[in-house]
């Protein structure tokens, strides 16, 4: 099965972030792909590349970037949320006249209209909310 | 009697279900529903819960500087976005009528939703 994920809580606030994780990994670990990885609503926070959470518990934002790495999940960010939560690309931060960038690749920017393909285009697309 | 005279159908079907001003849930649920009308898809948003408050009549912009959700539910007709659901024991739970809401909606009842569900390809839950 093709799965995507639908992440719309904020990492450590809320279970939803690491239950998503969880379910990628149980589906890989049965042979599923997890193909793609969208963040809305407060999940924008997940793609935070500043996020530094103590040594001793999970680190959520390496998570997704295994995710990636090992499965080639696309990891992506609806960008109206993102930039008014202030997750902003390299290129978003000089267009908005800000001194850095707090996401980076693999996680990329995209617009609304990506999620509402990507339930076209997978088997199953799993909402994790708060 | 059923308020729905023909069988929910769409390709897209949006749950609102916080209630309108306390977070971006509302507006961000709408954002989707408007993206998905602008792609050209056959939209339907359903309110229960909580979510049933957005649909009072005069919210506009409060303190806080929030926009208030009723512009952005005078805009859904224009985005041909024309089928509003609203559970109705969730309105009567909350001491509610429809004479109390901005725009006409189509009661459901709660044995009801299942079929509204079943009739949408997608779903999204907010």
């Amino acid at each position: 099965m093709r799965y995507a994920l639908l992440v719309l809580g904020g990492p450590y606030s809320h279970q939803a972030a690491h239950s998503a994780l969880r379910f990628a990994h149980a589906a890989i670990a049965r042979g599923h792909r997890v193909e793609t990885v969208f963040f809305y609503h407060d999940g924008v926070y997940n793609a935070s590349h500043l996020a530094a959470p103590p040594q001793d518990e999970p680190h959520l934002v390496d998570a997704w970037c295994d995710l990636q790495r090992t499965q080639g999940t696309a990891l992506q960010v609806c960008v109206a949320a993102a930039l008014r939560r202030g997750l902003l690309d390299a290129r978003e931060a000089e267009r908005h006249g800000k001194s850095g960038a707090s996401l980076e690749p693999p996680f990329e920017l995209t617009g609304l209209g990506q999620l509402l393909d990507i339930g076209q285009t997978h088997e199953r697309l799993i909402t994790f909310a708060p | 009697m059923s308020e729905i005279t023909e069988a929910p159908h769409g390709d897209l079907l949006v749950m609102l279900r916080h209630a309108p001003h306390g977070g971006l849930w509302l507006r961000e649920a709408l954002d989707l529903a408007l993206v998905g009308a602008a792609f050209g898809q056959s939209v339907s948003l359903l309110l229960m819960g909580d979510g049933v408050w957005a649909l009072l009549q005069g919210q506009g912009p409060g303190p806080l500087g929030q926009k208030g959700s009723q512009s952005t539910f005078e805009m859904l007709e224009m985005y041909d976005i024309e089928r509003l659901y609203v559970d109705v024991d969730s309105l009567e739970a909350r001491g509610l009528t429809r004479d109390d809401l901005l725009l006409p909606v189509i009661g459901v009842s709660t044995p009801e939703l299942s079929t509204v569900l079943a009739g949408h390809r997608q779903i999204f839950n907010f």
